[in-house]
């Protein structure tokens, strides 16, 4: 056993960036996404590594550089959210017939509520899809100890497996005793062996048959390691999954079984004995109902509450009051929870663009060129342009050149602008705008370039010079890269400079084709870290016609005082937008950098 | 059913919720005792309403139970408000006297409320109010920034952690560059309660 270090309070991810410590780690990869980030960035930040590490432009290639790494006999772990899964799905299902050799962890952070996301899809359908090992852990401790556990499994079983964290492991903090760092020193050799590597249908078919043998096994390893456990204490019985576990036990009265289920597949066999001994159950888990259906499937004569009686919903996250509403719905215990006490009117404060960000004078002079135009736009703090009304779609990364390509074709004549990240356009997006120019789509593109990947803590990118190592990288030039792809009309543009954005807007909208504008400007959140500063903007009050032009600007450094006149707070970064925009000129640049 | 001192503490992205909480979880540390936090990461942070769960003596989940907190630490009058439906009806708030008026009211032209009605409508509940001048308080100690700390010095009074816990906590976890002034903050934000 390794010399255990004192409790620490620590976010669930931390706990899982230190096991990939203690486990000896020798490849990490993954693509940020909240809330899985926090896990490469604090492995990015460990002095000295002994391990490789990157941030790659998408994970379906984080997934594939790890899975290499892990064939050549390395321990690897590759991360991202549950919707950068379905990116990486396709070698993740077929390196499941393919096998691993080093430990190879797939983290896939769930979302319950969206609270960073655009759906509540459950990654443990992932894992039974692809029939591999899930472990889904329901604190910060067990985050740290099943990271530990998915190594050994996978070497034990030469399977992916998938950690499954939630939102409310991921960003929930605890005591957590840690482990000691054990500094890797394989090195990885890849052994040729084609019938296992190159799927051709010959190869694929016996690995299919492999990897269904393998199923049984697993499932009766996960009883048996305790991973999957019963405490029988009467003849009624809850049985939770992950996170709600921790809700179970906080309000589980003693005469109630508890079946713990931490891992998949589940055992039927051990599932159906435990079943046998309790009349009625109450199955607790968020989002889909896989244990349920298992419970379900296993069960002869009790009686199942859960998600598909009604007892619980199948969306959003979990909570003590909702799960001890559900314990009394099912006679298995009193509510004691007050009922939702009535809520103060007060006025909404939802996430906002900065003060001071490129995005929003890109989004204000887009409205302004194209007034009648449609706006797709894809994944990103530019998203909040939806407040601006300058978004009209996102779905998914990658989704604004494509989505505006569709609508050129379906309705000729629109004038369609599509608005993308730097990080997201290199992640998915360049392939539209290849797309788009082939089959010669109609479309302004206009490219946010603030260099990082901003929403997710400001990782790089290969737009930012500089990669997850802290080494020096060419820097891609996006003009060519858009040249490269066949468009002709690639301008780039400074977007504080609101007449010239406006005139290149303009000479867009009159040309046929695919257009691509960047508009660059560096996040202002980077440049407050780096301790770049604007002289702040002031209202000349005597000049303000108090008309609110500039406060539909959105900005949140404007405000106006008790006469209605407006002013500029300390937020200003002195981007100077408002200046433009304000038909009296009565905002001017002010004194001293502050 | 429970046996945990429940905290929330709210606010606003950049406000500093964050490492508020890290205090407290470090002090539980300290002494040697569980704790469960629940953080608010990734976009909401952008200048909205963010709120964190501290569950001292916590085993379990670490999310609380609306009508169950014990007690409420804001850094704005408005975000105390909007979370008072938390704290079980003799709770305790600890408030900075400070208001940012959400974006929302200029941009959709709404009433900008006033210091007067929103401390009137807070102080008709049950729960206890201590309002504090913490921006002020925190200029005093050398940074306006410090005003997270300043709270939770005023907050000492009620929290079931040591002084002295809460100290060293304040020392493990502010920039090693403002140790001096976030010290002074909280001295002078649990004096003045």
């Amino acid at each position: 056993m390794a010399e255990e270090t004192p409790k620490k309070y620590l976010l669930g991810n931390d706990g899982i960036a230190h096991a990939c410590l203690e486990a000896g780690v020798d490849f990490v990869s993954g693509y940020p996404g909240t809330p899985s980030s926090e896990v490469v960035d604090k492995l990015r930040a460990q002095e000295d590594p002994w391990y490789y590490l990157e941030w790659s432009v998408n994970e379906k290639v984080a997934f594939e550089n790890a899975l290499a790494a892990s064939w050549c006999g390395l321990r690897s772990i590759v991360t991202m959210k549950h919707v950068g899964l379905n990116v990486a799905a396709d070698p993740l299902m077929t390196s499941a017939y393919t096998g691993t050799k080093g430990g190879f962890v797939v983290l896939s952070a769930d979302d319950p509520f969206a609270h960073s996301s655009q759906n509540e899809q459950d990654s443990r359908m992932y894992a039974k899809f692809a029939q591999i090992p899930c472990l889904d852990p329901s604190s910060a401790q067990e985050a740290h100890d099943l990271t530990k556990t998915a190594f050994e499994l996978s070497e034990k079983f030469s399977l992916p497996v998938l950690l499954r964290p939630t939102t409310r492991i991921c960003h929930s903090k605890g005591d957590v005793t840690l482990g000691k760092p054990a500094p890797s020193t394989r090195t990885g050799a890849f052994v040729k062996d084609p019938k296992q590597y190159v799927v051709i249908p010959a190869h694929t078919r016996p690995l299919h048959v492999i990897l269904t043998k393998k199923q049984p096994e697993v499932a009766k390893y996960l009883v048996e390691s305790g991973l999957n456990s019963a405490k029988i204490r009467g003849r009624k019985a809850v049985i939770a999954g992950g996170i709600s576990n921790s809700y179970v036990e906080e309000i589980i009265p003693d005469d109630i079984s508890l079946i713990k289920i931490s891992a998949y597949p589940i055992d039927q066999k051990w599932l159906a004995g435990i079943l046998a001994q309790h009349t009625e159950v109450l199955v607790v888990e968020e989002l889909m109902p896989v244990i349920e259906e298992a419970v379900l499937q296993a069960s002869s004569a009790t009686i199942v509450h859960g998600k598909l009686d009604g007892y619980l919903p199948h969306e959003g996250e979990y909570s003590p009051a909702l799960v001890a509403a559900a314990f009394e719905k099912a006679g298995f215990g009193i509510n004691s929870y007050p009922a939702s006490p009535e809520k103060a009117p007060v006025a909404v404060r939802p996430p906002i663009l900065c003060a001071g960000c490129l995005h929003r004078s890109v989004f204000y002079a887009m409205k302004k060129v194209f007034k009648d135009g449609v706006f797709p736009s894809d994944i990103g703090c530019y998203t909040l342009g939806l407040q601006l009304g300058a978004v009209d779609t996102t779905i998914c990364m990658g989704a604004s050149i494509t989505i505006g390509s569709g609508i050129s074709h379906a309705c000729p004549g629109t004038d369609v602008v599509s608005t993308i990240g730097d990080s997201t356009f290199l992640h998915t997006g360049v392939n539209g705008l290849i797309n788009a120019v082939y089959n010669n789509a109609s479309q302004t593109v206009i490219i946010l370039d603030n260099r990082i990947t901003a929403m997710t803590g400001h990782q790089p990118n290969p737009n930012t010079g500089i990669n997850a190592r802290g080494e020096i990288s060419p820097k891609i030039s996006l003009e060519e890269l858009a040249r490269a792809c066949g468009v002709s009309f690639v301008e780039t543009v400074d977007p504080y400079d609101l007449t010239y954005l406006l005139a290149t807007l303009r000479e867009a909208k009159e040309k046929p084709g695919v257009k691509v504008i960047i508009a660059k400007q560096p996040c202002v959140i980077m440049n407050k870290r780096l301790g770049i500063k604007r002289n702040k903007f002031v209202v000349d009050t005597e000049k303000c016609t108090k008309c609110g032009a500039c406060l539909k600007y959105g900005c949140p450094a404007i405000e106006t005082d008790e006469s209605g006149a407006s002013v500029i707070t300390q937020l200003c970064t002195g981007c100077g937008v408002c200046a433009d925009i304000c038909p009296a000129g009565a905002i001017h640049r002010g004194g001293a950098r502050q | 059913m429970k046996k945990s001192f429940d905290v929330l503490i709210v606010g606003i992205g950049g406000q500093g919720t964050i490492l508020a909480s890290n205090v407290l979880g470090d002090a539980c540390v300290i002494e040697g005792r569980h704790v469960r936090g629940a953080e608010t990461h990734g976009m909401s942070q952008r200048g909205g309403s963010v709120e964190t769960h501290i569950r001292i003596d916590g085993k379990f989940g670490s999310l609380i139970a609306p009508g169950t907190a014990d007690l409420l630490i804001a850094f704005d009058v408005l975000e105390a408000l909007r979370y008072r439906h938390f704290l079980k009806p003799d709770g305790v708030m600890v408030v900075n006297r400070e208001m940012v008026v959400p974006t929302s009211v200029f941009s959709g032209k709404l009433p900008v409320p006033k210091m007067e009605d929103v401390e009137a409508e807070l102080n008709k509940g049950t729960t206890k109010v201590v309002l504090v001048n913490a921006t002020e308080i925190a200029v005093q100690a050398g940074n306006p920034l410090a005003a997270n700390i300043v709270l939770l010095g005023a907050a000492s009074h009620t929290l079931p952690l040591a002084a002295e816990s809460l100290f060293q906590a304040v020392r493990r976890n502010v920039p090693s560059k403002t140790v001096t002034v976030n010290e002074k903050a909280f001295s002078l934000g649990k004096e003045a309660v």
